[in-house]
């Protein structure tokens, strides 16, 4: 419990070298000379030009996607003490995806598919919570239920609208659907996010950790239930919100990192969430440096290999978990 | 030293008339037995008199002053609840479960200190399950178990401690040794109120007794006014048998 700072600097020395190598690769590598030159200010045009414009924001666009979705599905499993809890679990990205691919049905650009799935994000947020909220108060079973069926829901809008557009434009529409970091140009608003949500909950680690053990629980050792559970799922919403926004909906980091670090690290929340931001930041860098990389100049879905990379490694430290 | 009293509480069983209003004053060195057959509103009182429900009417007060305005951290501070059954959320060690009985007292940007630890190290001896301290929860006993949620709660070190069925699960060692535990800590001071249905731990260790009965009507004083076979047959449904051992009463049921 008092090992914060050994698995930290760890991860945080994995994250450094994830973005490093994942600036360096790609169509044209940069060795890791010209690279350190190209940070420091100097090096050739063209490298400085790959580097700085094209590599660094999508780098770490991938790295805040990956850190803002594995905190997020920490912080569902905790609110709805339910380890299949992920951040997509209640409909999120099932409102995002409408949004996203309605706004390309129509034929729109970058910009306004990005404010249309954060719309439908939060269109969903509040339609599930209104609806578990119904006319009394919401117990978390109810919440997952209806975040489960409401999401079934948005599928079945989905396949009827993938059904109906034209073939041009479905690559694109089944790439956002599947992940895809080409899309996004800065990387300062997911990576401000990730920054201050990291900041707020390093002191109600405790009370999540409390929390964990069931509302009742809590109560009894002066934990404010209601409005922590509140904070939790608007803090998670806006963190998946903001992530399907940047990069469309990636599967399998918010459910997996989380219980990666868990059955590695424990369950203090205090240490497992600022971890789930550099550990899911990690995976997501090297998942879309390998997505950028392994067919160039094609590229791969970026959800396509969360999957594959995540996947083997859960199931063997399940495996090997007493 | 600290006192906790319930002025015309009608506590809130779905579906059942008010009955009686309890006016219950929990005082610093008394031990309070709540009996009832199932149903009857144990657990219900006991979550109403530390804040967790709602009354229906009538007030709870923890040293004058009324729980509802009270936050949940102050109230932590001075009363703690052992519950019935503990529900399983992520894996954590018995030594992590005993530690956040501490939380109350901790700023949100503290970490578990040294003394803190050693409060927890304490408490799982004294219940004796320090050899169990790395062990995840959900690989105990029944029993350990719920030896581990009262050292959760001795750790917390309340001034008021309300145990729903504290010896659950427990051997008959293990019972004798929480209620001394219980009875150590009134003996300190404290102020101690338990669910029981075991009439005869009841009748040994408890100085004052509440029977709830299951139509919200209730009765409650001093032991020796309580123990009334007859009033105890009416409230289990149940005919029992009577002996005197080491100058207490026994009940066993009678046939």
């Amino acid at each position: 419990m008092r090992q914060l700072s050994l698995p930290l600097g760890i991860l945080l020395a994995a994250s450094l070298a994830a973005l490093a190598l994942s600036v360096s690769v790609g169509s044209a590598n940069v060795a890791a000379g010209e690279l350190w030159a190209v940070l420091r200010g100097g090096g050739e045009a063209l490298s400085r030009t790959l580097v700085l414009e094209l590599r660094v924001p999508r780098s770490l666009s991938a790295f805040a996607v990956g850190g803002l979705l594995a905190v997020a599905g920490a912080l569902m499993q905790v609110l709805l003490r339910n380890p299949l809890a992920d951040p997509y679990v209640l409909g999120l990205s099932g409102g995002a995806s409408v949004g996203a691919l309605a706004a390309m049905l129509g034929g729109m650009g970058g910009m306004v598919i990005s404010g249309s799935a954060f719309g439908g994000a939060l269109l969903s947020t509040l339609l599930v919570f209104g609806l578990a909220h119904g006319t009394g108060s919401w117990t978390p079973s109810r919440l997952l239920l209806t975040g489960v069926v409401v999401a079934a829901g948005w599928g079945a809008v989905i396949t009827l609208m993938l059904a109906i557009s034209p073939a041009e434009r479905l690559p694109g529409m089944l790439y956002w659907l599947m992940g895809d970091l080409s899309y996004a140009r800065t990387p300062w608003p997911p990576m401000t996010l990730l920054m201050a949500v990291c900041l707020l909950v390093i002191p109600l680690g405790r009370s999540l950790n409390v929390l964990a053990r069931g509302p009742l629980q809590a109560a009894a050792l002066g934990v404010s239930v209601r409005p922590l559970e509140w904070l939790i799922y608007i803090a998670a919403s806006l963190l998946t919100a903001m992530a399907v926004t940047t990069a469309g909906s990636i599967g399998f980091v918010g459910l997996v990192v989380p219980h990666m670090l868990r059955l590695m690290l424990g369950n203090d929340q205090r240490l497992i969430l600022p971890a789930c931001a550099l550990a899911g930041g990690t995976l997501l860098v090297l998942a879309d440096t390998l997505a950028r990389t392994m067919i160039a100049p094609e590229q791969l879905p970026v959800g396509v290999i969360t999957a594959l990379l995540g996947v083997p490694t859960f199931l063997y430290l399940l495996y090997r978990s007493r | 030293m600290s006192r906790l009293e319930a002025r015309k509480l009608v506590i809130d069983v779905p579906g059942r008339a008010d009955g009686q209003p309890l006016d219950i004053s929990l005082e610093p060195g008394q031990v309070w037995g709540v009996l009832g057959p199932n149903g009857a509103g144990k657990t219900t009182l006991l979550h109403t008199l530390a804040g967790l429900r709602a009354a229906r009417d009538g007030q709870v007060s923890l040293d004058d002053r009324p729980l509802s305005r009270l936050g949940r951290r102050e109230i932590a501070q001075s009363l703690g609840l052992v519950f019935q059954d503990s529900q399983d959320g992520f894996p954590a060690t018995v030594r992590e479960t005993a530690l956040i009985g501490r939380h109350p007292f901790l700023s949100p940007w503290q970490m578990e200190r040294g003394e803190d630890l050693r409060l927890a190290e304490a408490a799982l001896a004294r219940l004796d399950v320090a050899h169990l301290a790395d062990r995840l929860v959900n690989t105990l006993s029944g029993g350990e178990r719920q030896r581990l949620a009262i050292a959760t709660v001795l750790t917390q070190g309340p001034k008021i401690w309300l145990a729903d069925e504290p010896t659950n699960h427990l051997d008959l060692h293990h019972q004798t040794a929480v209620m001394a535990l219980l009875a150590e800590q009134a003996a300190s001071g404290h102020a101690v109120m338990m669910c029981l249905h075991d009439l005869n731990l009841a009748a040994r260790w408890c100085d004052h007794l509440l029977l709830l009965y299951p139509g919200g009507e209730a009765c409650w004083g001093p032991r020796e006014t309580m123990l009334v076979p007859s009033a105890l047959e009416r409230l289990y449904d149940q005919p029992l048998a009577t002996a005197e051992i080491d100058g207490s009463p026994v009940f066993v049921p009678a046939r």
